[in-house]
């Protein structure tokens, strides 16, 4: 059989194009925070990269919700609007425990996961639309938006969803560790310090537990048998039946997880900011779609990682972050997160690679 | 009864009011090639999907090595030992050659307690058969978009050999291929045949047909015209009967005149 590809034409070129192909997003990444770092005042500071992930939360969950769900060829509009459903039932869910007289702790683990268990509810019926009565994927993802929506306006009635006992915003706007000179580490909780002593906080609780997260998705996608799948029904979903892969369990799992993932990311924000709000999440979808395809994955479906979504969602945190401090108004962020998502698409769809 | 290893029944498929195989029976010895004609609509690729547990029959029988067989998923195909392939393929174009071999049936290890995919190992299997089908392929880690359509079809039937496959169903095998690698499936055919496979072949080239083929079966609308030994046949008398035979014996008698 004769050998394929470019390779024996111009060896050279093509590799060169091919590693530029590869490499282009994390060269990118750190040309872009080498520059806000002399451009931006107060970017080039470790707390920065703190404050950009503990904003980021919940784009990083999303980011991860669609990954899984596009590379299987699809796509889930809901994400946004089961945020907010997850963090105005989340709320009100752990807030009435408290309430109750449970302890705190035992509430918001409690709540957190009844509301888990309600948030995938609206992945299942997206799931079962996509995968057994063959809805396109962005009309039943489409409805369930409009339907968590309707159901999180009818919950709050136009109010905020409050009542958090204050355990969930030292939990949500807490770290992991703190360092006082004089006092020393300090596991979860704040060390108490003379007015004026300098607190190292390290870590955002919400960071560490989005990170736990992320690393259990990265393992699923990439080592086990469920991510294989995952890779073959978005790459040829006639050959996945016909090898015998159970495509429509696979997909029914994947939407689940989406759901499970925005959910957490409205558990996430519902601690950051102490309340929830029905489009929470809103703003967050297009950002999170936008960090999956600048991350590489195909709108088609059978590629994409959780690396290069992470990559993607931190290029455009930092963009978002640096052009915040550099005092630049906010438009200027969505037609450069557009430029970017569009130059993303062209480099992955014109210079020859492995074919990821 | 004769000693076929694999054979059809009676097989009927509907779809809704159209009958896509009616009462259709065909059987394929061991060592032996049969190929399957017909015009588009004939019912060709209904009734391999039959067999390879893609539409599980109305009514009718498949049986296998002297027995009935239940084939009610694609599933069961495989665990029967019959495997197919596809005019499409079946191969996922984002995965290299050991997920393709390995798809579905994907090979584990434990790490940490935890069941894990084992790459390496799938990688090494596909080299080995790969190797002893004597078929070169540049890099098992690149993905099968980079393979030519020899490559491609070579990669599939290796899948089936390594999943020891005793009926082995290709449609349209060498469609879109180039001369040079038409000739290299058409002899990896005869050495699956030498190696006591049973090979249905579904296809519209005549030379593939008079070339691997021992006998013939050709399907009108749904229902088996006729069979014939190759050697027994010619490619006039096969075409005339999948179109029947009427119309061309009445071009025929129109183009005399001019001779």
């Amino acid at each position: 059989m004769e050998a394929a590809g470019v390779a024996g034409v111009e060896p050279t070129r093509a590799r060169v194009l091919s590693l530029l192909a590869e490499r282009w997003l994390f060269a990118f990444l750190a040309l872009e925070t080498l520059y806000f770092c002399f451009a931006a005042e107060g970017f080039a500071n470790p707390n920065s990269l703190q404050i950009l992930l503990f904003y980021g939360v919940e784009i990083f969950l999303l980011a991860m919700a669609e990954l899984f769900v596009i590379v299987t060829g699809g796509i889930d509009l809901s994400v946004g609007y089961v945020l907010g459903l997850a963090s105005i039932v989340g709320t009100k869910l752990i807030g009435a425990l408290a309430g109750a007289g449970a302890p705190p702790a035992a509430a918001l683990a409690l709540g957190a996961a009844l509301t888990l268990a309600v948030g995938i509810l609206p992945g299942l019926v997206n799931g079962w639309l996509v995968a057994y009565l063959d809805v396109p994927p962005f009309i039943a993802t489409f409805s369930m938006l409009g339907v968590c929506h309707g159901v999180s306006e009818l919950i709050i009635e136009g109010v905020y969803a409050m009542g958090l006992p204050p355990l969930a915003a030292e939990l949500g706007s807490g770290h992991l560790l703190y360092y006082a000179p004089g006092a020393g580490m300090s596991f979860l909780a704040r060390p108490e310090v003379e007015r004026g002593t300098e607190v190292w906080e390290i870590v955002p609780n919400v960071v560490v537990l989005a990170a736990v997260v992320i690393a259990v998705l990265w393992f699923a996608l990439s080592r086990t048998r469920f991510g294989r799948h995952v890779y073959a029904v978005g790459g040829n979903r006639d050959a996945a039946l016909r090898a015998g892969i159970p495509v429509r369990r696979r997909l029914l799992a994947v939407y689940a997880l989406s759901a499970g993932l925005a959910s957490l990311a409205g558990l996430a924000y519902a601690l950051k900011y102490v309340s929830g709000k029905a489009d929470a999440g809103a703003g967050s979808l297009l950002d999170s779609i936008a960090a999956v395809m600048i991350g590489g994955a195909s709108m088609f479906g059978g590629s994409g990682t959780v690396g290069r979504t992470v990559a993607g969602c931190l290029v455009i945190a930092v963009l978002e972050l640096g052009l915040r401090m550099r005092g630049t108004p906010t438009f200027d962020k969505y037609v450069l997160v557009g430029v970017i998502l569009v130059g993303a698409v062209v480099i992955e769809r014109w210079l020859p690679g492995k074919g990821r | 009864m004769d000693d076929y290893l694999l054979e059809t029944r009676d097989v009927v498929k509907r779809f809704g009011g159209l009958t896509a195989v009616d009462r259709v029976s065909v059987g394929v010895r061991a060592g032996e090639a049969l190929a399957i004609l017909g015009d588009n609509g004939a019912g060709k690729s209904t009734l391999i999907k039959v067999i390879s547990g893609v539409h599980p029959p109305d009514a009718g029988e498949v049986w296998l090595e002297g027995r009935p067989v239940a084939i009610r998923t694609p599933r069961d195909a495989l665990a029967a030992g019959i495997e197919t392939i596809y005019q499409d393929l079946a191969l996922a174009e984002n995965l290299d050659v050991g997920a393709n071999i390995f798809l579905g049936r994907e090979r584990l290890k434990r790490r940490l307690g935890l069941k894990v995919l084992d790459d390496a190992a799938m990688r090494a299997e596909a080299a080995k058969v790969l190797e002893r089908l004597d078929i070169q392929i540049p890099s098992l880690r690149a993905t099968i978009r980079t393979l030519s359509g020899g490559q491609r079809q070579a990669v599939a039937i290796s899948r089936s050999i390594y999943w020891k496959a005793k009926v082995l169903i290709m449609d349209e095998p060498t469609a879109a291929l180039g001369v040079a690698e038409q000739r290299k499936v058409l002899d990896l055919v005869r050495t699956l045949k030498d190696q006591g496979l049973g090979i249905i072949l579904i296809s519209h080239q005549m030379f593939d047909v008079f070339a691997v083929a021992d006998r013939l079966a050709v399907m009108r609308r749904g229902v088996k015209v006729g069979e014939r030994l190759v050697k027994e046949t010619s490619p006039d008398e096969v075409v005339g009967l999948i179109v029947g035979s009427e119309t061309v014996g009445a071009e025929r008698a129109a183009v005399k005149p001019m001779s």
